[in-house]
């Protein structure tokens, strides 16, 4: 039975982990990721899980803690966001460079300075070449979802890779949703008991992790990552496919929305995803050819999906939550690429948007559409900034 | 009863040959002692460093327990990971062996870079034993200052020259900053004593919680010796109170070795400046015009040194 709860975004994160039980979570708190943890450590104060859980000095150590319980054989999460991730940047390539899954939910959040507390994804796309898988959620349903997914996801054999379960901080970290909560026993059934491979507690066939690695095999083993990456789409899709078995909820790895007949669609990853189905709704009621396209998956960046969808549009708008300064928006130029080699070449422009918190609401997605119809965006745009 | 030197002859290596430390490197002989102290099985974390790089270098290894290295700064959360990892399948009952876990760092990632990793790891009492190669500098970028480094050394970053001596600033007392944590066992050992260092790590191994030893590391590149004198000059840091033997367990401080018999007048105190005459990087000290810095350093040790023997009395 399907349980019915009203919870934030954070709070579901935290109790998809309560029902997996990892061996080990190791934290740092930082705003807006605060709510995991505590409620995270609810959950192992009244003995509900068996995990040991690790209050880290800060997210270095965080990360440096679940490395060392990943390769000792532990199933291993951790969250943060903003600065905290910026922190674990070095240990984000030693974790992927060691296959290790460990799960990572991201309460994204804009990087300092000037410093703010509120959503953009300039920190989750810090780390976009460190070997991580990315997901981004729309709202708490989604967060918790993806929880339960990541962890088969991670651990797959084909992929052994960390991942991030990114949530937009506040928006959906903050705001209490109707959340449909599956069975613990079903969740546990799902995610599998972990296998860990060549663990540092097999004292029986002692494994050195980390060695010093020479031009003579550094190449191989960054493309052994590369490999690996290679199989996540395939892998997520099974997955999907097997939680909507159990859940009735379908996801893919980019959703469109109205997209078929559209000669106009904007895409867009995170809570924004849901203003544009709104807009595209009230559009389509006046008649205009318009959609849109939720981007779940970020790494590996799907590009011959986005390919299949918006190839023959007349325009596409990529709307960025971040920011690469002196270049666009970071997805933005992989759209762009991944559109490159179609026959039907749509034109393809950037609206870097919310910086800091800044809210986009309907009206401010409206504007996108309209210029984008009328041809009248800019290749990179900044939507409401004051300039 | 401590094992002879003959049962601890016949324990397994578990560092092995084939490693490229430099000949006269102190930090295998240091890591074999250490390692002989415990029959339990051992899991290692290593800091970044010589160490790390010269026992690993893929696809070889020099290690026959299990070993990770994964970053610089953050060995003791690194190994505090493993420890969870531990406790948790065990408590899970999906583990049964009974583990002593080990890190093994340089200065640099213990009293500088890896200070705070190593500070929160003691705070939350993960069950590990810190071993630091304390050479005084960063040997394996290039004999760069460290916090460890003694005044009047010259170094690659604070090189004696016209206007400088070489170290202006006297080193990090570590040790006792690791001891303010109320850590339950904090030893400094040496080398030459291998007796007194076995017995320590023993301790360190057995005492249920977070232990540190902070070992005096002869380097020949970067101090400027002899290799055939690595032994002798880590007898030198002791026998001159540079480098005091004794330990901290659960409050009692206690000097031991040739520090134990120095205190109790059985054994002559060197002065520092044999210990300055025995190394290349304090060759500036010896003359005229450094004699001063010479002198501070003399001075500053005999306080340090006053200061120890108090912790120490009964």
């Amino acid at each position: 039975m399907e349980q019915l709860l009203a919870m934030n975004g954070d709070q579901a994160i935290a109790y998809a982990w309560k029902q997996i039980d990892p061996d080990v979570v190791a934290a740092y708190p930082i705003t807006p990721q605060t709510i995991i943890v505590e409620a995270f450590s609810d959950y192992v104060a009244d003995g509900q899980v068996s995990t040991e859980y690790v209050c880290a000095e800060s997210e270095h150590s965080a990360l440096s803690l679940c490395i060392g319980a990943a390769a000792a054989g532990a199933r291993t999460a951790t969250a943060t966001a903003s600065a905290g991730l910026a922190y674990m940047w070095e240990m984000l390539y030693i974790a992927s460079s060691m296959r290790l899954p460990i799960v990572m939910a991201v309460a994204n959040r804009a990087l300092s300075g000037p410093i703010n507390i509120h959503c953009d994804h300039d920190d989750s796309m810090g780390g976009r070449d460190a070997g991580w898988i990315q997901v981004y959620g729309e709202n708490a349903q989604e967060a918790y979802d993806n929880s339960v997914m990541a962890f088969r996801i991670a651990e797959h054999m084909d992929v052994r890779l960390p991942m991030m379960t990114c949530l937009d901080g506040f928006i959906t970290s903050h705001s209490l949703e109707n959340m449909s909560l599956l069975p613990d026993d079903v969740v546990k059934k799902f995610v599998g008991e972990f296998k860990a491979i060549r663990p540092l507690l097999d004292i029986h066939n002692p494994t050195s992790y980390g060695p010093f690695d020479a031009p003579e095999f550094y190449f191989e083993h960054k493309f052994g990552q590369i490999k690996a990456m290679d199989k996540v789409i395939p892998v997520m899709r099974e997955v999907q496919a097997d939680f909507a078995k159990i859940s009735g909820r379908s996801y893919d790895i980019v959703e469109p929305y109205y997209v078929d007949d559209a000669d106009y669609v904007v895409v867009a990853a995170g809570s924004t995803a849901g203003t544009l189905r709104a807009v595209v709704d009230e559009l389509r009621a006046d008649g205009k050819k318009v959609g849109s396209v939720k981007m779940r998956l970020f790494r590996p960046f799907p590009a011959g999906e986005i390919a299949k969808v918006l190839e023959g549009k007349k325009a596409v708008a990529v709307m960025d939550r971040a920011i690469s300064i002196g270049a666009a928006g970071p997805s933005f130029p992989e759209v762009r690429s991944a559109l490159f080699d179609v026959s039907q070449r749509p034109k393809v422009v950037n609206y870097v948007y919310g910086l800091g918190g800044r809210d986009v609401g309907v009206d401010d997605v409206k504007v996108v559409f309209s210029q984008l119809m009328k041809g009248e965006s800019k290749v990179v745009n900044y939507l409401g900034v004051r300039q | 009863m401590s094992p002879t030197i003959k049962e601890l002859s016949h324990r397994p290596a578990k560092l092995t040959e084939g490693h490229r430390l430099c000949a006269g490197c102190a930090e295998p002989v240091i890591a074999r002692q250490v390692l002989m102290a415990t029959d339990k099985p051992v899991i290692v974390s290593n800091a970044t460093g010589c160490f790390e790089v010269s026992t690993s270098v893929y696809p070889f290894t020099a290690w026959d327990v299990p070993w990770i290295h994964s970053a610089f700064e953050n060995a003791s959360a690194t190994i505090g990971g493993v420890e969870a990892a531990y406790k948790a399948l065990q408590r899970k009952g999906k583990y049964k062996e009974d583990i002593r876990f080990v890190v093994f760092g340089g200065d640099g990632g213990t009293y500088d870079i890896g200070f705070q990793s190593l500070s929160g790891a003691i705070e939350r009492g993960h069950y590990f034993l810190y071993v630091c190669f304390n050479n005084e500098a960063y040997m394996n970028t290039g004999i760069q200052r460290s916090s460890a480094t003694m005044r009047g050394a010259s170094t690659t970053t604070c090189p004696s020259g016209l206007c400088s001596p070489g170290k202006k600033e006297y080193p990090k007392d570590l040790t006792k900053i690791i001891i303010a944590h109320d850590i339950p066992y904090a030893a400094q050992a040496s080398p030459h004593n291998w007796k007194d260092m076995v017995d320590k790590a023993a301790k360190g191994f057995e005492i249920g919680g977070p232990a540190f030893m902070n070992v005096v590391s002869p380097c020949p590149r970067g101090w400027r010796h002899d290799p055939s004198q690595t032994i002798e000059i880590a007898k030198l840091a002791v026998e001159t109170c540079i480098w005091p033997l004794y330990e901290y367990e659960r409050g009692k401080w206690r000097l031991t070795g040739e520090s134990k018999r120095i205190a109790e007048g059985k054994k002559e105190k060197r002065p520092v400046s044999d210990w300055f005459k025995s190394q290349g990087r304090f060759r500036q000290l010896l003359t005229e015009k450094w004699a001063s810095v010479a002198q501070d350093v003399q001075a500053n040790v005999d306080k340090k040194w006053n200061e120890l023997q108090d912790l120490c009395k009964e």
